[in-house]
């Protein structure tokens, strides 16, 4: 795809740039009372009305659980749709370290404004401020919420909850249940989400894939789906489609993402006309443990919480293989201790990830292969003694030992580095539509709050704030002011796009070509991992937008999936999402391209300090780049949404 | 290594299935049990023959999603281990591997590995949570839990609802994961309102679904992978026998099957 990439990157003030077809909806005033405010200005749907409406949710972790549980509260009609065999299965489940709320019961000096604070600044200055904003208020909220669902937070002898400093944050603020947060937050939704299903509110439709949005007079109106035990194609009519269908870090086929994960459903959207922001934001967590060979299915990343007690070395000499413990403390090289005294240890993902490389880079790797740098616990042990520890990392020292066969207790840790969050979305207003009227898009699946950046913690707050507080009053706003043409799923747009899913299904069905899907999805993987993951350069981005096409092209021709249609196939489910992920990296290859700054987690080589940190160009890319949709090999359409920043003024990140 | 494979396949859930043996060879011990299916299945794909379809998701063990089999034992050989999280090294050179699916009444096969569990969703659905409505939450730090409470309700929290408890159970009794929401939720103070009712309309419903009762076995918790533990079911016990001396009736739950 040829884009023209060097003629709109610099020379422009940024405010040439606004696209009126990118109203962020953010009312004026102060940004303290602008959630407030437009809560009152939002138009209300009559209780007794509400029963008439029908919003499909597609997604069922803390986002799409939440969202729909609530909206079902309300007095909606929901249909929540999603593809393992019981919504508590969603990737949230994963997550383990916990979640932000500026509660300040450590009484440290926490509060909404440095919650809001520290996230703008951690992402990198690429974030909505208001929209930060209120997720920093509404996390106060969350916290309430999941406590009364019985969710069991950690506590103290006293009986109130604990809170942990977690992922660069100077105060404590992080609740927590020990390392499972993620699954103790969706149960708590997914509970909630059970309940209104008995209740009759929501309808759920386990094992079902949305393969296609479909769209009636220019609103989202339903959605097309494939039952993945009988294989048969559906329609479902509503007068609103949710997305809360996760990030698409599984483009890069190794990542931390469950197998599941895909970008179908968003990638679908954004062919229908809904912009896709940022894509190139992708963040690599530091603490996962690496590859052990080709055979390699998916990454597993333990708790950065880690890095509270665990100090990050790896040997000064270049190819030192010794023991560990065999390397004298003088030989050593503490580096991220070293090189931002006051961070140590705790700094941002983004800056710990790109460290870990540049070692790994001088040849300083520990491991099979070289990549891979140790997390220490020995002095730790030494200062609290092994049982502390074993309270507070019991269950990821017994995963690390289960996956490696090794002992923390005794050998330090080796990780590296692993495609974890993506920032980038759909791109939505301050109401959390896309930029299709009646698709609202919710959790990672949007690009709303974390900029270039997400700080740890912070994902679970943001999917269950979008659920919970932001969606249920800002869907509510819209249904009450649209009107809604009389159809059904006879519609001739369904009808259509029916068997658009069809003829596709067939197509990949009859290819029955030399290479299996994994084959193809691994070598994209390998492909945007070098060229587009840690390190960016022009030249590298230029390469890739060549093999990717042709990755493509062979897919179509040479692919072989086998099975029938009408039939529990998950080669098929895989070719599916493999084909669109392959269209995806395209996008994102283009915007990383784009983005001759680096930011967060987008680090282009050519834009950094002396001292080798990311540099922003503010002048030139203080915004959102929102991409249109033309065509499969076609060059997007950039919209540019300007970042304004009135509260936190943009700065050099510096954790020194 | 090299190890011989006796599979469970079958088409669908109306078809009968039979065991097949697929040889794996140059198995390496750092593979997980499900990496090693993968090697085979693309193996299978290049011999133009279906692969295995097996459950699977997260990869990290706390999903849920998988659900095998392995040698008569419900995730392998491993104490406290899903199967993503088994790994090859439990294994040696020559050995002979039996994989099959859960079997239980209240599970049916839809394909070789995978199960329908859809029945766990309906005992949650007649039951399982806090009636709580969003926005309706007083400040978080207004209601103390014991500490050793909060741990307890924790240890049976973690439940991940694979399914394991049950395809162990000589009876394919679900009380493991039954008592276990029962205790995560009754033992905290926002769970009281409910405590009686829900272990009776849970129950009520387990029983619809199938599953069998308890005779004290115990394989439930010996094969968990979470490790819960039996007392969850003695607790679940306890709420019933109470509930029966407070007249506590199960409710009509709508929505279900």
């Amino acid at each position: 795809m040829a884009t023209d990439t060097t003629t709109r990157t610099v020379t422009r003030p940024v405010t040439e740039f606004a696209d009126t077809r990118l109203d962020s909806q953010i009312p004026d005033g102060p940004i303290e009372g602008t959630w407030d405010k437009h809560r009152v200005q939002m138009k209300l749907v009559n209780p007794a009305n509400k029963r008439k409406y029908t919003i499909i949710v597609v997604g069922s972790g803390l986002a799409g659980a939440s969202a729909a549980a609530t909206m079902a509260e309300l007095g909606y009609n929901v249909k929540c749709f999603f593809y393992q065999d019981s919504a508590r299965r969603a990737h949230s489940i994963a997550a383990q370290g916990g979640i932000n709320a500026a509660k300040n019961y450590r009484n440290d000096g926490d509060s909404i404004y440095r919650l809001f604070y520290d996230t703008v600044k951690g992402g990198d200055f690429r974030a909505r401020e208001a929209n930060v904003y209120r997720l920093a208020q509404v996390s106060l909220n969350i916290i309430d919420q999941c406590a009364a669902q019985g969710v069991p937070f950690a506590r103290e002898y006293g009986g109130l909850l604990d809170n942990r400093s977690f992922g660069g944050a100077q105060v404590s603020r992080t609740f927590y249940a020990r390392g499972q947060t993620g699954q103790q937050l969706l149960i708590g939704a997914y509970q909630a989400l059970s309940r209104q299903v008995a209740a009759g509110k929501v309808q759920i439709f386990p094992r079902t894939e949305m393969l296609d949005l479909v769209l009636i007079n220019d609103r989202a109106r339903g959605i097309v789906t494939r039952d993945m035990v009988t294989g048969k194609i559906e329609s479902h009519l509503g007068d609103a489609v949710v997305l809360g269908t996760g990030g698409y870090g599984n483009v890069f086929y190794l990542s931390t993402n469950a197998k599941g994960c895909n970008a179908t459903a968003i990638w679908r959207a954004h062919r229908k006309g809904a912009f896709f922001a940022n894509p190139c934001y992708t963040q690599i967590h530091p603490t996962c443990i690496p590859v052990s060979g080709d055979h390699q299915s998916k990454l597993t990343l333990m708790s950065e919480s880690l890095r509270n007690d665990g100090r990050i070395w790896v040997p000064k000499k270049a190819g030192d293989t010794r023991d560990p413990r065999n390397i004298p403390e003088g030989e050593r090289d503490y580096y991220l201790e070293e090189r931002y005294p006051s961070f140590g240890n705790l700094v941002p993902r983004d800056v710990a990830s790109r460290n870990a490389k540049q070692v790994c880079d001088d040849g300083r790797g520990v491991g099979s292969g070289g990549l891979g740098v140790y997390l220490d616990f020995s002095d730790a042990i030494k200062r609290l003694g092994e049982q502390v520890i074993r309270e507070r990392y019991g269950n990821l020292f017994h995963m690390y030992q289960k996956i490696t066969a090794e002992n923390p207790y005794e050998v330090p840790m080796r990780i590296y580095p692993a495609v974890h969050y993506t920032m980038g979305g759909l791109w939505v207003d301050y109401n959390l539509m896309s930029s299709i009227p009646g698709l609202f898009v919710i959790g990672e699946a949007n690009f709303s709050d974390h900029g270039a950046n997400r700080l740890g913690a912070s994902a679970l707050m943001q999917g269950l704030a979008d659920g919970y507080f932001v969606l249920p009053y800002t869907i509510g706003n819209y249904l009450a002011q649209a009107t809604f043409d009389k159809v059904s799923v006879d519609h001739p747009s369904f009808r259509e796009t029916e068997q658009e899913v069809d003829q596709r299904t067939k197509r990949l069905l009859a290819i029955n070509g030399k290479r299996s899907v994994d084959s193809f999805h691994r070598e994209l993987g390998k492909l945007v991992w070098d060229y587009c993951g840690m390190g960016r350069n022009e030249q590298g981005l230029q390469l890739a937008l060549e093999r990717i096409p042709a990755l493509r092209e062979e897919f179509w021709q040479n692919v072989r999936v086998l099975g029938d249609a009408a039939d529990l196939n998950q080669e098929l489910e895989k070719a599916g999402r493999v084909a669109d992920f392959l269209e995806f990296a395209e996008l994102m290859t283009t915007d990383a391209l784009h983005r001759a700054e680096s930011c967060g987690g987008h680090f282009r080589e050519e834009s950094q300090t002396p001292e080798g940190e990311a540099k922003r160009d503010d002048e030139h890319f203080s915004y959102a780049a929102a991409w249109q949709f033309t065509g499969v090999g076609k060059k997007p359409v950039l919209h540019k949404e300007p970042l304004e920043f009135e509260y936190v003024k943009p700065s050099q990140r510096s954790y020194k | 290594m090299d190890l011989t494979l006796k599979v469970w396949r079958q088409k669908n859930v109306s078809s009968q299935g039979q065991f097949i043996t697929h040889p794996a060879k140059n198995i390496s011990p750092d593979m997980s049990f499900l990496e090693m299916l993968d090697v085979i299945n693309q193996e299978l794909i290049t011999k133009g023959d279906e692969p295995i379809a097996f459950d699977h998701d997260c990869r990290e063990g706390i999903c849920g999603m998988c659900s095998l089999m392995i040698n008569g034992i419900a995730h392998g050989p491993e104490a406290g281990t899903t199967a993503c999280q088994l790994h090859m090294r439990s294994f040696k050179d020559g050995d002979t591997i039996t994989i099959e699916p859960w079997r239980a009444r209240a599970f049916p096969i839809l394909k070789d590995l995978i199960v329908d569990r859809s029945a766990f969703e309906r005992v949650i659905q007649a039951g399982g949570y806090i009636s709580v409505s969003t926005g309706s939450a007083p400040d978080a730090n207004s209601i103390p839990v014991p500490k050793k409470d909060a741990d307890f309700s924790m240890d049976a929290a973690a439940c991940i609802g694979c399914g394991a408890c049950v395809a162990a159970c000589p009876n394919a009794s679900a009380m493991l994961f039954v008592g276990a929401k029962i205790s995560h939720l009754g033992v905290l103070p926002q769970g009281q309102v409910e405590r009686y009712e829900r272990a009776v309309t849970m129950v009520q419903q387990m029983d619809e679904e199938g599953f069998g009762n308890c005779t004290n076995a115990g394989e439930c918790s010996a094969v968990c992978p979470k490790e819960i533990s039996l007392d969850v079911i003695a607790r679940m016990n306890r709420d019933l026998i109470k509930a029966s001396f407070m007249q506590i009736a199960g409710k009509k739950v709508a929505g279900k099957k």
